[in-house]
């Protein structure tokens, strides 16, 4: 029979019962769904498509989202890989409640994250109010986009980063020293190919996770098109004006982008774990 | 011995420095936003901050939180010890697509979770017709803001059970049914008794995100106050308002989940660390 070559025999019940039940809620609500945006995009013309995709305003999001979506991944790279490292290497006092509080951005909802933000930011903010004397202005334009999306990407490097920084044995570094490596050539040629799949890994997740933000962006954003106008909005202002076949385009490009992401991500995470393993 | 640890040890110089580093950037980009939540919240006083929580919209809001997160986080628990069993516990072909397929809602933007269920139910759709004639409403209202939560929270259960029932295998199970057990005396005695800090720990994940999501819920709320608003979007028309202080009042109970959340979490991955996956 077929099924038994599909399915390996066990003497445990309740194959059919789960996998029917997960693939019946896994159709009906992702896939069915999901699907919905390839059919509803399938009834324009491939013209009115592109015309959609490729408007002026709808390119300049894309510019937008992409642009500092990387920069805040890129930022988040960095001060990522320094807060692991401190998290793992050195002893600090509260490390516990610093440890904990690098999840917040996780568990924030982000509206809240948003408000929050542009409370801090604006010219009479904590912060803004230092800054706006000096001519600097963080709220209201691509900069408090950036900032929004460095705090919603912040546990991602740190996470991924850390477990691998915990497990990596300390002989490897004794016998670059021991070689005659100082410190920085040990970490750059030791340390960091080490550590590059998860830094990489950390990248992808919190440049893809940038992309679809959408709460904690729009109230620092300022939300000028053309100017600080990320592709969710764009998406959200088609809606509003009842255009759901060009709010649906514009979602169906950014979903490829995500889902291509998400291959690179779980191609990277192999890479990773088959490192953790050596 | 002594000669090699210092080799492998920075400059004390670079060590303060890393340190005051990674404590500015959490400070600037968790602490401070933290902070400022309170501050904002009690800036006109307690009167302001109990009268903005006491107000009759705010409490549906928290009513309507609530009664969402109650529905949608059993049916995603459910789910997640559905698939989790058939994947970890048989060997079948197309199990890693169906991880992937599992997996997919976290890569898909807020905002176009909640589009896809207007596509579906909204007043253009397919369904709309077979919805208007039974006088159904899932798009501004009640069930739609349900079924967007269970689309965004879809994974956090069964992402945590997962690779913890991968690890701990099918032995014990299959131990259990050769002396008897039926499929549900096997589920309740001995896999759940293994899983059950793995499952807590997935559900308190998903209950967060249930109750905090916001442009998914944005997308088919409708924003009616006292009807579709749950308390993210209640707190995004009071700040649109420009009534501050009642909007960080009502964020700040947010907050405080949000807080409350990462403090089981804490007691939990390090009373047991190796009976949830996360540490791995």
């Amino acid at each position: 029979m077929l099924t038994l070559r599909l399915k390996q025999p066990s003497v445990i019940p309740g194959f059919g019962v789960a996998l029917g039940f997960t693939l019946l809620y896994l159709t009906l609500v992702v896939l069915v769904p999901l699907s919905g945006l390839f059919i509803k995009t399938a009834s324009m013309s491939w013209q009115d498509f592109i015309a959609t995709v490729t408007a002026p305003r709808v390119v300049a999001a894309y510019k937008i989202s992409f642009g500092i979506s990387f920069l805040a991944a890129l930022v988040n790279v960095i001060f990522g890989l320094i807060v692991a490292w401190v998290l793992v290497r050195y002893k600090l006092p509260f490390k516990k409640v610093f440890d904990a509080m690098i999840d917040l951005p996780f568990a924030l909802p982000t509206a809240v994250a948003g408000i929050a933000l542009s409370a801090l930011y604006a010219p009479q903010g904590w912060i803004g109010k230092l800054l706006t004397p000096l001519g600097i202005h963080l709220a209201f334009n691509p900069a408090g986009i950036t900032i929004a999306l460095i705090f919603v990407g912040l546990p991602f490097v740190v996470r991924t980063v850390e477990p691998i920084l915990q497990d990596m044995d300390t002989e490897l570094e004794e016998a670059a020293a021991g070689l005659g490596a100082n410190r920085w050539q040990t970490f750059t040629m030791v340390i960091l190919p080490h550590i590059l799949p998860a830094l990489l890994t950390g990248f992808a997740m919190a440049f893809a996770r940038g992309l679809g933000e959408y709460g904690s962006v729009i109230f620092i954003a300022g939300n000028m098109p053309m100017v600080s106008e990320i592709v969710p909005l764009v998406i959200i202002t088609r809606l509003e004006q009842y255009d759901y076949t060009g709010a649906t385009a514009i979602a169906l490009t950014m979903l490829i982008v995500s889902f291509a992401l998400l291959l690179v991500i779980n191609m990277l995470q192999r890479w990773n774990s088959r490192r953790a393993e050596v | 011995m002594k000669k090699a640890s210092i080799a492998t040890a920075e400059h004390p110089f670079i060590r303060i420095l890393l340190i005051v580093l990674a404590v500015t950037f959490v400070g600037i980009f968790v602490m401070l936003p933290l902070a400022v939540v309170f501050a904002e919240a009690l800036s006109k006083g307690l009167g302001t901050y109990s009268h903005a929580l006491m107000d009759e919209n705010a409490r549906s809001a928290i009513k309507l939180t609530l009664l969402v997160a109650v529905i949608a986080v059993p049916c995603n628990m459910i789910f997640g010890l559905a698939a989790s069993w058939a994947i970890t516990k048989f060997d079948f072909v197309g199990k890693r697509i169906l991880i992937t397929f599992i997996d997919l809602p976290f890569s898909v933007s807020p905002v176009i979770s909640g589009l896809i269920y207007v596509l579906l139910f909204g007043t253009h759709s397919l369904l709309s017709g077979w919805l208007e004639r039974n006088d159904i409403q899932i798009i501004f209202a009640v069930p739609g803001l349900v079924i967007a939560t269970i689309f965004v929270t879809f994974p956090f259960v069964a992402r945590e059970l997962i690779p913890l029932m991968e690890e701990q295998g099918t032995e014990a199970e299959e131990a259990a049914v050769m002396l008897g057990a039926n499929g549900w005396q096997t589920f309740w005695y001995v896999t759940l008794p293994n899983i059950k800090w793995g499952l807590f720990y997935g559900v308190l994940l998903c209950n967060a995100r249930a109750m905090g999501e916001f442009g998914a819920v944005s997308v088919v709320s409708g924003h009616i106050s006292g009807l579709t608003n749950t308390i993210p979007l209640h707190v995004e028309i009071l700040y649109n308002e420009y009534n501050f202080a009642a909007a960080f009042a009502v964020a700040s109970i947010l907050t405080l989940l949000a807080l409350f959340t990462l403090l089981l979490k804490s007691i939990i991955e390090y009373y047991f660390p190796h009976e949830i996956k996360a540490l791995h």
